[in-house]
């Protein structure tokens, strides 16, 4: 093992080196050169000062250093990414007055303690509910901590590596995710789309239609847990009853562990068809019209029309509807599967929501619950970049 | 914008020129575009089917439910006595709509005021404290649940209260975005107008611009209530063993009715629970839309 400055001394440089390797090569000047060598330093510190660069200590298994070197670059990448945007806003010209103050001064009233009272509520609730609790996360991550005890240990990055060991069965935990993720995401919006497409003509009575279409927004994701659990009771639902009555074998809706995470896709899909039908109906009423009446002239016959016109012109809406699905299918999910499976059988219907509250609620794990957390907060803040990144271009209606 | 939600209240009038010119006898009892309504049909039964099922079911005892029995069943007075009274729902229906208000208006509230501090007021690191709130869109509450377990129960001690399902969710970035834009789309005359007659920000706030704003509020109260009434998981964790809870949470205990499930009370109790959110999305869905197409399109 290398010694622990030498360790220090790479973590630190190596992301400078690149972060000013970086910056410098987007816009060739040396102060952005110099931002990359901070930024870049800066994020190589930033997971590993705070644990103490425990990953690297000579008792580690390789597992835990992998892990360690991960997340250097890891924090370097959020580092030399804050990097270029100081740079951006530097080398605007606007400097750090743009940070600090508006330009438009119209109809602004005086006072600088004002503002802050009249944010006071909403920024006290934010740091005590929201960042207060998203640092004890953190910190909670790094310890073995157990609910209703007040000691904690250290145990460096122990929670997240633990969850690689095959009884452990994360991989089982993140396919559950995706699969219920997936199918709910893309089953729901094929359906609502064609629904859509129908809905949004010109009949009588649209606004009738319209309502019958999209009140399952406002269940809950328990009541759509409950309802799904009777249709597709294995003995009283009514699902069984039509498969009996036709001479064929009742299916295992619940328990059997390949059907069970498509039980929960089909609730899932149930509750949020209303949101996407009100969504993809609108955006279909700003495709011009004349567009498609155009389409027809040429020939284009409906399966095209709605391929080369409709799907494209609706692509900003699908991107939003894709983004706002998968939040619901992360998150909200939780209520339905807790009514319908219980994470069950054996694990199949448990998501990585599912298991945080059972790991650290249940089995009291808090220290492993917190890992999950945050594996589950970087997923998000991926998402959440992708969204904001396209923001703006997202929801156009052409006009 | 504007010209989005107006669309989304009307659709295009409908062309009835063909029938006024004498079309074939028969052509006048069926609408245009049948196929139109029988798909329209089709799909409205399909995603009613599983609550109509869940009411036919809450009818019901457990025999008839058994048997299939196709027609509403004998048991709606017993199964909603056992569960209005026995299993207390009834009492977490007003709970649930009282937690739901205080959200929802505590949430405007909080919200018109941070908006009203973005828009009209200048201030030092006004992009820091509007990036503080901005990042709190990246973090839902279910990510946080352990943290925020902690906090509320063990350091504030609010196990079981009902502060502890209400205070933690009276600040939104939602809100602070839906009405900064809203109030950055009005005219800078109207404040330098009421500066001159030299009202202070409240009363510009309360005389102003809430009267003009109802519709954003209509959106922020639609999302919020229906937020807050379908909330599961946090009353579910903080509210144990306490002897208030919320209406979803509720319905758990009508998973064992006497050890084993009894369907007709469970289903009325899901119907039931939903009735309040599906009415107030229903009557406010075009604010709803509306306040959607703000934030999305900043």
């Amino acid at each position: 093992m290398l010694p622990p400055e030498l360790i220090v001394l790479i973590s630190i440089a190596a992301p400078a080196l690149v972060g000013a390797a970086w910056l410098y090569r987007g816009s060739r000047t040396l102060s952005a050169g110099f931002i990359g060598v901070i930024a870049g330093g800066i994020g190589g510190a930033l997971f590993m000062v705070p644990l103490n660069y425990c990953t690297f200590e000579a008792d580690r298994t390789s597992t835990d250093v992998a892990f360690g070197v991960f997340l250097i670059a890891l924090g370097a990448v959020i580092g030399i990414a804050v990097g270029a945007g100081v740079n951006r806003i530097v080398g605007s010209g606007k400097g750090i007055s743009s940070l600090t103050s508006e330009q438009n001064t119209a109809g602004t009233f005086k006072g600088t303690v004002i503002p802050f009272a009249l944010l006071a509520p909403t920024l006290v609730i934010l740091a005590l509910f929201l960042y207060a609790p998203a640092l004890d996360n953190l910190r909670l991550s790094t310890l073995l901590a157990r609910l209703g005890t007040d000691r904690t240990a250290f145990v460096c990055v122990d929670n997240f590596t633990k969850l690689l060991e095959p009884r452990q069965n994360y991989g089982q935990t993140l396919y559950a995710t995706f699969l219920i993720s997936f199918f709910t995401v893309i089953i729901g919006l094929a359906i609502s789309l064609m629904i859509a497409y129908v809905a949004y003509q010109p009949v009588r009575g649209a606004s009738i239609y319209r309502t019958l279409l999209i009140w399952p927004y406002a269940i809950s994701p328990p009541v759509a847990g409950i309802i799904f659990g009777m249709v597709f009771n294995e003995g009283a639902g009514i699902m069984n009853h039509l498969i009996r009555s036709g001479g064929g074998v009742p299916v295992q809706w619940l328990q059997s562990a390949s059907i069970a995470p498509w039980t929960i896709i089909a609730a899932s899909v149930w509750k949020s068809m209303g949101f996407n039908i009100l969504f993809y109906i609108a955006g279909l009423q700003n495709v011009p019209k004349d567009l498609i009446e155009a389409a027809a002239i040429d020939g284009a016959n409906f399966v095209v029309r709605f391929r080369r016109v409709i799907i494209p012109m609706l692509s900003p809406i699908t991107f939003f509807l894709i983004i706002t699905n998968i939040t619901y299918a992360f998150f909200e999910t939780y209520g339905t599967i807790d009514f319908l499976t219980r994470g069950g059988p054996a694990g199949a219907t448990s998501t990585m929501i599912y298991r945080i509250v059972d790991n650290g609620l249940n089995q009291r794990d808090l220290g492993s619950a917190a890992a999950q957390s945050l594996i589950l907060f970087s997923l998000v803040i991926i998402i959440t970049l992708i969204q904001f990144r396209t923001s703006g271009r997202r929801v156009t209606y052409g006009r | 914008m504007a010209e989005l939600s107006r669309q989304i209240g009307t659709v295009a009038p409908h062309d009835r020129t063909t029938s006024l010119t004498g079309p074939p006898s028969w052509k006048r009892f069926v609408p245009e575009r049948w196929y139109a309504h029988v798909i329209l049909w089709i799909a409205c039964l399909l995603i009613g089917f599983p609550l109509l099922y869940a009411a036919l079911v809450s009818t019901q005892n457990n025999a008839q439910v058994a048997n299939f029995v196709l027609s509403p069943g004998s048991s709606f007075a017993e199964n909603f006595q056992q569960v209005m009274v026995n299993r207390y729902l009834g009492e977490y229906m007003l709970n649930t709509i009282s937690l739901a208000v205080v959200i929802t208006i505590g949430k405007t509230i909080l919200s018109l005021l941070s908006g009203l501090a973005f828009v009209y007021f200048r201030f030092p690191g006004k992009w820091i404290v509007f990036g503080f709130v901005l990042a709190t869109l990246m973090m839902p509450t279910e990510i946080l649940i352990i943290g925020l377990y902690r906090y509320v129960s063990g350091t504030l001690g609010w196990g079981g209260t009902f502060q502890a399902l209400a205070v933690p969710f009276l600040a939104s970035a939602t809100g602070t975005f839906l009405f900064r834009q809203h109030f950055s789309n009005l005219p800078a005359e109207l404040s330098e107008a009421a500066q001159m007659d030299g009202a202070n920000p409240l009363q510009f706030l309360w005389r102003v611009l809430i009267p003009m704003s109802w519709n954003t509020i209509g959106a922020l109260a639609v999302i919020q209530f229906v937020y807050s009434w379908n909330m599961y998981l946090w009353p579910q964790l903080i509210m144990q063993g306490g002897d208030f809870q919320v209406v979803q949470v509720g319905l758990r205990t009508l998973l064992a009715v006497d050890t084993s499930i009894a369907y007709g009370p469970l289903m009325l109790g899901a119907v039931i629970a939903s009735i309040p959110p599906v009415i107030v999305f229903i009557i406010l869905q075009k604010q709803f839309m509306s306040g959607f197409q703000i934030t999305t399109d900043k």
